[in-house]
């Protein structure tokens, strides 16, 4: 891992991070990634990858209506900042 | 009146019979979370007012012979649980000021249960860690010790039941944090089957990993929780749909001619001499009482924990992407735009262990890296779940230690994320299979708590309680209270 590399998964991670904290997230991302890379031992030819622990598991569907009731008040009261029941952010768009 | 040391099931009877009413009970916990908070540090919000108005609800329901075995018992949640009103952190500086908006399928059914919520424990940030070490309220001390860990991430949760500060506090165990902190306190911590027990409302680390379950004193008062814990849940897309056995009827199931494996590979190199003392005399009572141990091998099982640190953090950088400073959450001052505004806001918020994390799981999935890590440690998680498969077409239940040593020191394992990630080597297997296991006391080295981990097939949650059960009516060390909480 090189420290421009860093800087390119905390962008792509969209965390922001100082000149200072980099040799650390370095070293210690190398390492994990050393760490993980004992996975090429295994013998994996015709293996399919399981992406869900439960055999059988089919994703259950609902029926298309309308189940949630507006509550947009007690969700927003969470945001950091809002006004006419719209989340506020930087200008966008010039 | 030691209300704090009875069980689940003397409290019931206790309350039933007007010996101390549910008011009684819950000022007495309080008083005993205020008096040791300063040691342990083990809760986040203590939330005593609306505690008293819950103990005199239940009161009430209990003055009419209405209620039920759980009625009017104080509980801890898990700081990752929401509830509503309260302020749920994850013990992340990003939810500092968050008050979840409802409540969690698993607090709304204890709650209907009649349970009553003393406050909310604390956490490693976001479950990711170990030691209890990495909250941003600070670290948790070990109640056996308050020099050592007790472990993580549910090490709040585990200090509160291990010091007799609440009877129950809910636990969840993405690769061991259930298990581990369960151990290294000395006391019964139970994960049940993946999609037992509802994620809806618990905040999600690594969604085909985590499971919510039970942190307790013994395996009787965890079959009397987890029968109202567990259950189909239609919020919750993974939730199982399977009817919930009476586990407290399932305790006594005899033990006799049960078929327990040996996992040679928990029983190699790395695990402390002391601790496989203690599980090796587990085994023997596990014998004298009729069970029978076979030898079985999981050759892929070493490969547990780098196929996990593959899987774990790529799912935890796709779900802690919700956390941009918008709709919830931390926000960075006077953001310059809106990239800025996400970066600062996500910079600030999360830890440093969260953002190694995120980082890692942004790398596995990014191009041209996703078929050598993600994808291979997929196929590995499949190799290893197959062959805990194998396993269980030979034997019932598998044992082996939960964790390769007792408690450690605080800061010991802080500078190298490996060593830390290594305290998990036994107990990430079960969550890479889904399978349900659970960790019980069985012995004591250097006067600290040692774990026997039973792990068993799906949905075989009635299987291991009752064995967890059989031994802790032979064995005593599941009563045994730290110093000074007596």
């Amino acid at each position: 891992m090189t420290p421009e590399q860093i800087a390119s998964i905390a962008h792509l991670a969209r965390l922001s991070m100082d000149e200072a904290e980099i040799p650390r997230y370095q070293e210690s991302l190398t390492s994990i990634l050393s760490f993980v890379g004992d996975l090429e031992r295994a013998q994996t030819q015709n293996v399919t990858p399981m992406a869900h622990p439960l055999p059988g598991l089919v994703q259950r569907l609902r029926a298309d209506v309308a189940t949630e009731t507006d509550a947009h008040e007690r969700y927003q009261a969470n945001a950091p900042q809002v006004a006419a029941s719209l989340y506020l952010v930087p200008k966008v768009i010039e | 009146m030691t209300l704090h040391t009875k069980s689940l099931a003397e409290l019931a009877a206790g309350l039933r019979a007007r010996d101390f009413s549910s008011v009684e009970l819950t000022r007495a916990l309080l008083a005993r979370i205020e008096a040791h908070q300063p040691q342990l540090n083990a809760m986040i919000s203590v939330t005593g007012p609306s505690a008293m108005q819950a103990a005199a609800v239940a009161d009430g329901v209990l003055a009419t012979g209405g209620g039920g075995p759980l009625t009017g018992i104080p509980l801890v949640h898990k700081d990752i649980f929401c509830t509503e009103g309260v302020r749920t952190t994850c013990a992340s500086r990003m939810l500092d000021n968050f008050v979840a908006p409802y409540d969690a399928t698993v607090v709304a059914k204890l709650k209907a249960e009649g349970m009553v919520m003393l406050g909310k424990a604390n956490m490693d940030e976001f479950a990711m860690g170990s030691s209890n070490e990495t909250s941003y309220y600070g670290a948790v001390r070990n109640p056996w010790n308050p020099k050592l860990v007790p472990g993580g991430s549910s090490g709040g949760s585990a200090a509160v039941v291990a010091a007799r500060l609440a009877p129950f506090a809910s636990a969840t165990d993405t690769g061991g944090s259930i298990r581990q902190p369960a151990a290294l306190c000395g006391i019964t911590g139970f994960k049940p089957t993946y999609g037992r027990v509802s994620r809806y409302g618990m905040i999600a680390f690594a969604s085909s990993l985590d499971q919510g379950g039970t942190l307790t004193r013994s395996a009787a008062d965890a079959a009397a929780i987890l029968r109202a814990m567990a259950g189909f849940d239609p919020r919750d897309s993974t939730s199982v749909e399977r009817p919930v056995p009476d586990y407290v009827a399932g305790l006594e199931q005899p033990l006799a001619g049960l078929k327990i494996g040996l996992l040679k590979e928990f029983f190699e190199k790395g695990l402390d001499p002391e601790n496989e003392r203690c599980v090796r005399e587990a085994l023997a009572v596990y014998e004298g009482l009729g069970a029978k141990l076979i030898d079985v091998s999981l050759p892929n099982l070493p490969l547990s924990v780098p196929a996990y640190y593959v899987v774990a953090p790529a799912e935890c950088s796709s779900n802690l992407a919700r956390f941009d400073g918008v709709r919830f959450g931390h926000r960075a001052k006077e953001p310059k735009d809106l990239l800025d505004l996400y970066k600062r806001s996500r910079g600030e918020g999360f830890g440093a262990e969260v953002k190694r994390r995120i980082m890692t799981g942004t790398y596995v999935l990014s191009a041209g890296y996703y078929d050598a890590f993600y994808l291979k440690a997929q196929k590995v998680r499949r190799l290893i779940a197959d062959e805990f498969d194998q396993a269980f077409a030979q034997v019932d239940v598998l044992m082996g230690p939960t964790t390769p040593t007792a408690a450690f020191e605080l800061g010991a394992k802080t500078s190298d994320p490996i060593t830390m990630y290594l305290n998990d080597i036994y107990t990430i297997g079960a969550n890479l299979a889904g399978l349900p296991a659970m960790s019980i006391p069985c012995g004591f080295t250097r006067s600290l708590p040692v774990g026997l981990q039973i792990i068993g097939r799906h949905f075989a949650e009635e299987r291991l309680l009752s064995a967890a059960h059989a031994y802790q009516r032979e064995t005593d060390w599941h009563t045994k209270v730290p110093p000074g909480y007596e």
